[in-house]
């Protein structure tokens, strides 16, 4: 924790035209620690986890990669940075099986030929490592995996990689309770085995269930980054909410907290954040 | 649908290996959640077997079985390259004429130019990538649905065939190895050697990947069933073999005729080939993705226009192949070359086989199988002296039936599988 953070932004800005998404967004977050992203919708969560991933490049504003300066412009240069993002849909194909979906679109080869035993072996040692016995062949198709197994298998799929930076989009979003609470057992083993996790959640229990820290967002500006610890359930909520709680978040009035750009708080929902 | 979820996630800590009966349970088992294969044109072959050599004896003849080969080679040859359309769920209705248009091709380069027979052969197989290309750049790039696309091909290829040969009159094929393509039949010994070469081959795929796999520590497959799989190869190949092999001329004095077709070979070596692209290599997977979940592929770094238009290379392709079969057979090339019929023909032979028209399920075999299930039909019902017309009728309802099975086995699998 007293350690650089594997990564870290600074000052991120991002607009869609005239419509300005995220305004000098600090975020860091650390190897070995889940960091919870918060904020209600059209905030700027899934802007910010897409300009981290490189779909779309920031306008402004610092990456710092293990203390490094980086530049993320496409999907790729995040992957070799070690960053990898598991979806809310998921983008497993139902049609192929456990191990075909992990090594999609970077199979292993023997010469011309697919290296199956290779894979497979790649697959189980990943789903053992993160202590998953869920699953009863790595041959089944995905399409007969229920919904936890397929958020393990997306999981497993992003971790296979040696990445070091996972950010899960709402893991849990379409999970009933029992597997809820597999895949959030699995965030904080990835996290125990040293990656940097980052969590976008809208439930508030799994925030607290899992995470280290939280980083609240409000209208594209980042109001807090806490320990959770520090923190209570209805002062998240408010800086949710209402950007400020207390001495935490918005200092003096929202409308002036910007940075100058005269866009005030209505026009901050644009389209291009869901 | 929870019980199920609870029932999979339960005892799953350790995975006993594999028994001959856990294998067989673990097949009957798909094939009760919906994922049949190619169960129904296995089985639909057998029944129609069975029936038309009781009810026509001449059916169950050596000579009829060679000719089952011949008559239903073009059109199981252009099934093989839907196949690969049908996987990323697009279809292509030009497939019949495109084959058309390259025989006409063949036959204008071989015979009315006068060039060798490769290259004749070359430039019919060139004229198909061409077709491919255009017909797929305009599905991928422009993004105009395939059916659209293709449907305005189906009439303008028609449209090139009459020009090619100019007007309605036909060209015929005299070239010798073009002839033979359709029409001679190999040495039996050679049809020995070739059937024990494949046979070897495919042992020694599958002893090797099993012992591969043991000494990884990886499931496998019980030795039983891999034996089991070997050796019903070697009933199959053996009996086609020694049955085509039998002399099946009239008149052994005037000219013998025994062996195996030639376009048996030439199907089997593009069936190998074709399976080997789509089960081992990275191109065959990222079909399959693509036919899936298009998005997923994109996401994983597939270029899934690339592999889009692609598709459409190798069925036009196959078709340009199915053409010159088709040419060869018929010794001429006419206006009606890959019409009629042969479309549906082999879109019904792939889907029959157990292709899915919805994209994503789906082997180069089941057009093999499909393909037999068809010329079992038409040469049967043709033996029973049926009309053409009953024909068309019974294809079609067979068609409807396994377009039927595909869809409810889909929704079959939608219950049992997801969530």
């Amino acid at each position: 924790m007293s350690a650089t953070p594997l990564l870290e932004l600074r000052g991120i800005d991002k607009s869609f035209g005239p419509v300005q998404v995220l305004r000098d967004v600090a975020l860091a977050a650390h190897a070995g620690e889940v960091t919870a992203l918060v904020g209600d919708n059209g905030a700027g969560k899934s802007t910010l986890v897409k300009c981290i991933s490189g779909i779309y490049p920031a306008d402004a504003g610092e990456f710092l990669f293990d203390g490094r300066p980086v530049t993320i412009n496409s999907p790729r240069d995040a992957a070799t940075l070690g960053i990898e993002v598991v979806y809310q849909d998921l983008a497993l194909c139902d049609n192929l099986d456990i191990v075909q979906n992990m090594f999609l679109g970077r199979e292993k080869h023997s010469g011309l030929v697919l290296d199956e035993p290779t894979m497979e072996q790649m697959a189980a040692e990943t789903l053992a490592g993160l202590s998953v016995r869920t699953v009863k062949s790595l041959r089944q198709h995905v399409s007969s995996l229920s919904g936890g197994q397929r958020q393990t298998v997306a999981i497993a799929k992003a971790v296979l990689w040696n990445s070091k930076l996972v950010i899960l989009d709402e893991p849990t979003a379409a999970l009933g309770v029992a597997q809820t609470a597999q895949v959030l057992e699995l965030v904080r083993r990835l996290a125990d085995n040293g990656l940097a996790v980052v969590l976008i959640s809208h439930n508030m229990n799994d925030v607290f269930a899992v995470s280290d820290r939280i980083a609240a967002l409000y209208l594209g500006q980042m109001v807090a980054q806490v320990k959770t610890t520090d923190i209570t359930h209805s002062q998240v909520v408010e800086l949710i909410t209402a950007g400020r709680s207390g001495n935490l978040g918005l200092t003096g009035e929202p409308v002036t907290a910007g940075n100058g750009t005269g866009a005030g708080p209505a026009d901050t929902t644009p389209g291009g954040v869901r | 649908m929870t019980t199920t979820a609870v029932r999979k996630e339960g005892p799953a800590a350790v995975t006993p290996p594999p028994t001959v009966g856990s294998h067989l349970r673990g097949y009957w088992g798909r094939v009760r959640g919906g994922d049949i294969g190619a169960l129904p044109a296995v089985l639909g072959l057998i029944v129609l077997c069975t029936v038309f050599s009781i009810m026509r004896p001449s059916f169950l003849t050596a000579g009829n079985f060679a000719n089952l080969f011949t008559q239903g080679a073009a059109v199981t040859l252009i099934a093989m390259g839907l196949v690969f359309v049908l996987l990323l769920g697009e279809i292509d209705l030009s497939a019949g004429f495109a084959s058309g248009v390259c025989a006409a091709i063949l036959a204008n380069v071989a015979t009315k130019a006068g060039y060798p027979w490769y290259v004749a052969v070359l430039a019919a197989i060139l004229t198909g990538v061409v077709i491919g290309t255009v017909l797929g750049f305009l599905v991928a790039k422009i993004g105009i649905p395939s059916f659209v696309v293709t449907l305005a091909g189906f009439l303008a290829f028609q449209g090139i065939v009459l020009m090619l040969i100019s007007g309605g009159a036909n060209i015929s094929v005299n070239d010798e190895v073009l002839v033979a393509i359709a029409n001679r039949n190999l040495p039996p010994a050679v049809g020995w050697a070739l059937a024990a070469l494949a046979i070897g081959g495919y042992a020694a795929v599958q002893l090797l990947r099993h012992r591969k796999r043991l000494s990884r520590g990886l499931t496998t497959d019980p030795m039983a069933v891999v034996l089991a799989r070997i050796g019903g190869l070697t009933l199959i190949l053996g009996i086609a073999v020694y049955i085509l092999n039998q002399e099946r001329s009239r008149n052994v004095l005037i000219n013998s005729l025994k062996g195996v077709p030639i376009v048996v070979p030439v199907i089997a070596v593009l069936l190998i080939v074709w399976t080997f692209v789509l089960q081992r290599t990275s191109y065959g997977r990222h079909v399959y993705a693509v036919g899936g979940n298009k998005e997923a592929a994109r996401r994983a770094g597939i270029n899934v226009d690339k592999i889009r238009i692609s598709v459409f290379v190798i069925c036009s392709s196959m078709a340009a192949v199915g053409g010159i079969v088709a040419a060869s057979r018929a010794n001429s090339v006419d206006p009606n070359t890959g019409g009629s019929n042969v479309l549906l023909y082999a879109v019904g032979a792939a889907v029959i086989g157990g292709t899915s028209l919805f994209g994503g399920k789906g082997r180069v075999l089941d057009a093999v199988l499909g393909g037999a299930v068809v010329a079992v039909i038409d040469n049967g019902m043709g033996l029973m002296g049926y009309s053409a017309g009953v024909k068309y009728v019974v294809t079609g309802v067979v068609l409807l039936l396994a377009a039927s099975v595909d869809a409810l086995s889909r929704r079959r699998a939608a219950a049992s599988g997801t969530r």
